[in-house]
C-alpha cells in the first residue's frame, strides 16, 4: 500500500469503528549498510522497515496510541482498537488536538533524493577508504569503527480532518574511526563523520583525512594538571553542549519541570549580548531537514537566543495552547507529544563590542584547552541541574605548543558557561549538528592525571 | 494475542512454521550460503507513564519482523524485513546472497532439515493473561508517584512502567529450530527536588525477566522513600574536589563500572576490532586476586536471564575472571568463526532488525568476604560511591562513570554528601586496583546499548574497594 492508500484504509476501518478523529504519522524505508574489516568484508546488512503510529480521540475526547508494523487492513483495525483502548487513560489535564498549521502550505524544497549505489558500489568505497586510511600513517594500525550506508525513506502525516503531508528523502553516511599505536604508548583513537543526500555527496577523501589528521594529532599526549583553564570549544563542541541543555528553550521540559527555564524566563538574559541562537530545522546544510513535524506542523526557523536573551521556546501544538502561542514545528508523535530542536545555529550578534577578539583559536599564543569533541553525554549532563562533567577529547595550547591531552574531563554549570563566554569567533563551521563557530570560555575545571 | 491473520505461506506464531522455515534455508544453502539462520519476532509493548498525580502517557505497540543472517566464511550479510511471507523471506535470502556476491555456488554445504523443535514458550503462553493490566499498572503507579510527595521541595515526580512480550522463532541450517516467549518488565521512580537556588535529583528503576507478577510484588513505598531520601541527601551537597583517591563502590548499579570498563571488553567483538588489551591474556592475571567476575543468563528472573539467547543455543554460566586470571570471553556464532572462542550463549540482539552479537547478560563481581564497614574504614581520605548514574568507555578503553549520590570518607567514616564527581580510568589499570570485595553481592537491571542494540542485562557486584582512581570535580 502507498500512503494515500493507508490513509484511505485507515480512514474506512475508524468509520467501522466509530472512529470520527483520528490522525497517523509513518515512516517507510530501505537501509543499506558495509562495515569491513582489514580490506574483507565484515558485515553487510539491508533492512526494510514500515512504522504506523495512530491515534484516536474518543467520545470523551481523549487521545490514545498505538504503534505497529503491521499496515495490513487488520493491522490497521487491531491498531485503532488498541489506541481506543488506550484513550480511555488519556491525559485530561492536557487535551491534545491537532496541530492547527497541519493544513499550512509547507516549504518544499529540493529534497536532492539519489539513488541506491547498492552494497557491492558501497563495499568497493568503503574498502579503499579503509586502504587509505591506514595508508595515510605508519602508526595507523586499523580502522575498528567504519561504515557507509544509504537510507531511502518516506515520512507521512495525515488525520481525519483532511490533512496529508509526505516527503521521500535520501541519505548517506560515512563513518571512519582509526586506532593508532606506537611503542611505548596508549593506543589513541579519533575518526570523523560525513554525511550527503547520496553516496556521490559524500566527500570521502575529506573525511580520511579528517580522520587521519586528527589521529595523528593525538599521538603526542600528555596528562593534564586538574586546575581552571580558559577553553575554546570547537564548533562541535559547543553545539554537543547546546543540544544537551535544550531543555532550556523545550516548553515541554519547562512544563514537565526539567528545565532550567520557567514560563516566565522568555527575556532572561543568559549570556553574553553577543550571543545568537536559532533553531533551523530547514537550512539547506541540513541533510536530515523535514519540512513538518509529527504533527504535521510546518518546520520554519526559530530564534531562540537574540543577544544573550531567551526570545523564544520551541513547542508542540498542545505546548503552544498553554504558552497561548502557535506550534513550531517541534513535535513528535507520541502518546505524551515530545518537543526537540532540528538543527542549532549559533552565531555572533552585532552586539558584540564586549568579545576578547584577540582569542582566535588559530592565532592566539597563550595558554587554553581546545575541546574538539564531547563524549558520554547521556551520562555527564544533568540537564534539569545544569551541571555538566564531560570526558573530552583535545589539546592543551601552551608556550606555543599544542598536546594532545591524555584523559580529561571538563566539568561546570551551563549557566555559568553562557555567562563566561568570552569570545564568539567570526567564522561559522557547518557540523553534523547544526553550525557555530568557535566559542572561548573562561575559566572551567578541568580534571587530568597530572 | 499472538494470534496472527494468517495467508498462505506465512509465518504463524504459536504453529508449526518448519515446512516454512526449512524451504527457507534450502533456498538459501542452494544459492551457497555456508549458513543460513532466520530470526522471527512477534512483540507486544505497552509502557504507562504517571506524572504527579496523573497518567499521562499509554503507549501500546506491535511489531513483527525477521532478521536473515548469511554466511559465508567469515563474513555475512544480514537483512530484516516486516514481510513474513514465503516471498517476502525469500526475497530477504536473496538479497543476502546477492550481498555477499555468492555466485560460485558448487561448493555446497548440506542441510538436513531442521531438529526436533525446542519450545521453550509451551508454559509461558499464559504470561499475557497474568500480567498486570494498564488500569493496575496505572493504580499503582499513582500511588508509587504519590509516595514519592513527602514535602514541598520535592517539585517532580514521576513513575514510568513498561513491559515487553517478545515471541521468537530461530532456525537454522544447524538444524537449530527453537521458539520462545519473553516477558521483561520494568519500573522506575524519578524525582526532582528543588529548594532557592539548590536542585538535585533522584532515581531508581527495577526490572525483572521471566515473572509475570513481579510488578504486582514490587515494594513502591520502599523505592519511594529510597529515592526520596537520595534526593534530600544530595540537594545541599557541595561539589567534589578533583583527585586522586581511593573509593568504594556500592553493590548492586555499582557494577556498572565493570560492565561497561572491563565487561565490554571481554566480549568477541572487541577481539575482532582489535580493540580489547585482553586479546591476548587468557590465562593471565588481569586483575586483583580478590576479583572474580561471572556473567550468566541462568539468574532465575533476574533482567538479563534468557531461556535461550537470540541464536538457538542456551545459555551459560561463564566465568570471566577467576581471582584476576582471565579465563574466558563472552562469544556468539560470529564471534566463535572469527576468533575461535566457543559460543556461550550470549548471542544477543534488541529486535529483529539487529544482527546477533556477542553481548553480556547479567554480569557481576563474585562477593568477597568483608563487610561494607571493612573497606570504609581502610580508607582515610576518599569517597564512597552510593549510587551510580551512566558512563561510557571510549575506543582505546578509557571510561566515565557519573556519581549520582556521593559521600566523603574522612578517617574511616563517612562525612557529608559531595556531587558533580565522575571516576575516570582504563579497565587495564583499575582492575588491579580492587583490593577489597564485600560480602553483599547485589545485582541491578539495566539496558545496555551496543552493536546489536539495546538488550537488557543485569550489573552488579558486593562492596568493592579501588585503592586509587580519578576522581574528576570541580
Amino acid at each position: 500500500m502507498n500512503s494515500k492508500e493507508i490513509t484511505t484504509q485507515i480512514s474506512k476501518a475508524a468509520d467501522f469503528l466509530n472512529l470520527k478523529k483520528w490522525d497517523y504519522g509513518a515512516s517507510f524505508s530501505n537501509d543499506y549498510s558495509v562495515q569491513v574489516d582489514k580490506g574483507e568484508a565484515k558485515q553487510l546488512k539491508a533492512s526494510q522497515k514500515q512504522i504506523l503510529t495512530l491515534r484516536v480521540w474518543n467520545k470523551s475526547n481523549l487521545v490514545g496510541i498505538t504503534t505497529t508494523s503491521d499496515i495490513s487492513e487488520s493491522g490497521i483495525k487491531k491498531a485503532l482498537n488498541q489506541a481506543n483502548i488506550a484513550s480511555d487513560f488519556g491525559n485530561k489535564n492536557e487535551r491534545t488536538e491537532f496541530s492547527p498549521l497541519a493544513k499550512d502550505p509547507i516549504e518544499m524544497k529540493d529534497a536532492k533524493k539519489r539513488n541506491p549505489v547498492g552494497i557491492k558500489k558501497l563495499l568497493t568505497l568503503l574498502r579503499e577508504a579503509e586502504v587509505k586510511l591506514i595508508e595515510s600513517h605508519e602508526s595507523i594500525k586499523s580502522v575498528p569503527y567504519n561504515g557507509l550506508s544509504e537510507s531511502f525513506y518516506e515520512r507521512v502525516y495525515a488525520n481525519s480532518d483532511g490533512a496529508f503531508r509526505s516527503y521521500t528523502k535520501s541519505q548517506a553516511a560515512l563513518y571512519l574511526y582509526a586506532r593508532a599505536e606506537e611503542n611505548n604508548k596508549k593506543p589513541r583513537s579519533s575518526g570523523s563523520v560525513k554525511l550527503g543526500y547520496g553516496v556521490e555527496d559524500i566527500d570521502i577523501e575529506s573525511c580520511i583525512k579528517e580522520a587521519s589528521n586528527k589521529t595523528i594529532s593525538h599521538l603526542n599526549y600528555s596528562s593534564i594538571k586538574t586546575d581552571k583553564y580558559l577553553i575554546c570549544f570547537s564548533p562541535e563542541s559547543f553545539l554537543t553542549i547546546i543540544n544537551a541543555f535544550s531543555s532550556m528553550f523545550n516548553a515541554r521540559s519547562i512544563l514537565d519541570g526539567v528545565s532550567l527555564s520557567n514560563k516566565n524566563s522568555i527575556g532572561e538574559k543568559l549570556s553574553t549580548e553577543a550571543l545568537n541562537i536559532y533553531d533551523d530545522g530547514l537550512h539547506e546544510k541540513n541533510i536530515s531537514s523535514s519540512p513538518f513535524d509529527g504533527e504535521g506542523t510546518p518546520t520554519k526557523r526559530i530564534c531562540l537566543v537574540n543577544k544573550g536573551r531567551i526570545v523564544n521556546f520551541i513547542h508542540s501544538e498542545s505546548t503552544a495552547k498553554i504558552f497561548k502561542t502557535i506550534p513550531t514545528g517541534h513535535a513528535g508523535l507520541g502518546s505524551k507529544v515530545s518537543v526537540s530542536p532540528d538543527w542549532i545555529v549559533v552565531e555572533k550578534s552585532e552586539e558584540n563590542f564586549d568579545l576578547k577578539t584577540s582569542l582566535d583559536h588559530s592565532t592566539f599564543e597563550g595558554e587554553f584547552v581546545y575541546i574538539e569533541e564531547l563524549n558520554a553525554i547521556h551520562a555527564g549532563v544533568r540537564a534539569s541541574q545544569g551541571s555538566f562533567s564531560l570526558p573530552f577529547d583535545g589539546w592543551l595550547y601552551k608556550n606555543g605548543k599544542k598536546i594532545s591531552i591524555e584523559s580529561a574531563t571538563v566539568a561546570g554549570d551551563i549557566k555559568y558557561l553562557l555567562k563566561n563566554i568570552v569570545n564568539i569567533e567570526s567564522i561559522q563551521e557547518v557540523t553534523t549538528s547544526g553550525i557555530s563557530p568557535h566559542i572561548w570560555v573562561n575559566e572551567l575545571s578541568i580534571t587530568g592525571d597530572a | 494475542m499472538f494470534s496472527s491473520q494468517i495467508k498462505s505461506h506465512e509465518i504463524i506464531f504459536g504453529s508449526c512454521n518448519k515446512d516454512l522455515l526449512e524451504e527457507i534455508i534450502y533456498y538459501g544453502i542452494g544459492l551457497g550460503a555456508d549458513f543460513v539462520e532466520i530470526f522471527i519476532e512477534n512483540t507486544d509493548n505497552s509502557s504507562v507513564l504517571a506524572e504527579e498525580d496523573f497518567i499521562t502517557s499509554v503507549s501500546p505497540s506491535f511489531v513483527k519482523g525477521a532478521g536473515i543472517r548469511i554466511f559465508k566464511g567469515k563474513k555475512d550479510g544480514f537483512v530484516s524485513t516486516n514481510d513474513l511471507t514465503m516471498h517476502g523471506l525469500k526475497r530477504s535470502v536473496s538479497q543476502a546472497i546477492e550481498m555477499l556476491d555468492i555466485t560460485d555456488n558448487n561448493k555446497r554445504e548440506s542441510f538436513n532439515g531442521l531438529n526436533k523443535h525446542r519450545d521453550y514458550s509451551s508454559s509461558k503462553k499464559k504470561w499475557i493473561n497474568e500480567v498486570p493490566t494498564i488500569h493496575e499498572i496505572s493504580e499503582k503507579l499513582l500511588v508509587s508517584t504519590k509516595s514519592l510527595k513527602k514535602n514541598n521541595k520535592i517539585i517532580t515526580r514521576k513513575g514510568s512502567y513498561s513491559r515487553n512480550l517478545q515471541e521468537i522463532i530461530i532456525a537454522s541450517s544447524d538444524g537449530t529450530y527453537v521458539s520462545d516467549i519473553r516477558l521483561h518488565q520494568t519500573v522506575g521512580l524519578n524525582v526532582i527536588a528543588s529548594d532557592a537556588q539548590y536542585r538535585s535529583s533522584g532515581s531508581r528503576r527495577f526490572g525483572s525477566s521471566g515473572v509475570p507478577n513481579e510488578f504486582r510484588l514490587w515494594d513502591h513505598e520502599k523505592a519511594a522513600n529510597d529515592v526520596f531520601e537520595s534526593s534530600m541527601n544530595m540537594l545541599y551537597a557541595d561539589y567534589v574536589d578533583a583527585g586522586q583517591m581511593p573509593v568504594v563502590l556500592a553493590n548492586k548499579f555499582g557494577g556498572v563500572i565493570f560492565h561497561e570498563a572491563c565487561g565490554h571488553l571481554l566480549e568477541t567483538t572487541q577481539i575482532e576490532r582489535g580493540t580489547t588489551p585482553f586479546e591476548n591474556k587468557l590465562n593471565e592475571k588481569i586483575a586483583h586476586e580478590s576479583v572474580t567476575a561471572i556473567d550468566e543468563g541462568i539468574s532465575e528472573g533476574s533482567f538479563g536471564s534468557l531461556s535461550v539467547d537470540d541464536e538457538g543455543m542456551e545459555p551459560e554460566k561463564s566465568v570471566l575472571i577467576k581471582n584476576g586470571i582471565l579465563k574466558k570471553f563472552i562469544s556468539d556464532r560470529a564471534g566463535e568463526l572469527r576468533t575461535g572462542h566457543k559460543r556461550t550463549g550470549s548471542g544477543r540482539r534488541q529486535n529483529y532488525s539487529f544482527a546477533a552479537a556477542s553481548r553480556m547478560r547479567n554480569t557481576y563481581i563474585a562477593k568477597g568476604e568483608h563487610s561494607k564497614e571493612d573497606l570504609i574504614n581502610s580508607i582515610n581520605d576518599g569517597l564512597y560511591c552510593k549510587s551510580m548514574g551512566g558512563g561510557s568507555v571510549g575506543a582505546t578503553g578509557q571510561f566515565n562513570f557519573a556519581v549520582e549520590e556521593g559521600y566523603l570518607i574522612k578517617n574511616g567514616k563517612l562525612t557529608e554528601p559531595v556531587k558533580g564527581a565522575t571516576l575516570i580510568g582504563e579497565a587495564k589499570e583499575v582492575m588491579p586496583k580492587i583490593s577489597m570485595c564485600g560480602n553483599d553481592l547485589e545485582l541491578a537491571p539495566g539496558f545496555c546499548g551496543s552493536i546489536s542494540g539495546s538488550v537488557n542485562v543485569t550489573v552488579g557486584q558486593p562492596h568493592i574497594k579501588v585503592d586509587s582512581i580519578t576522581v574528576g570535580g570541580r
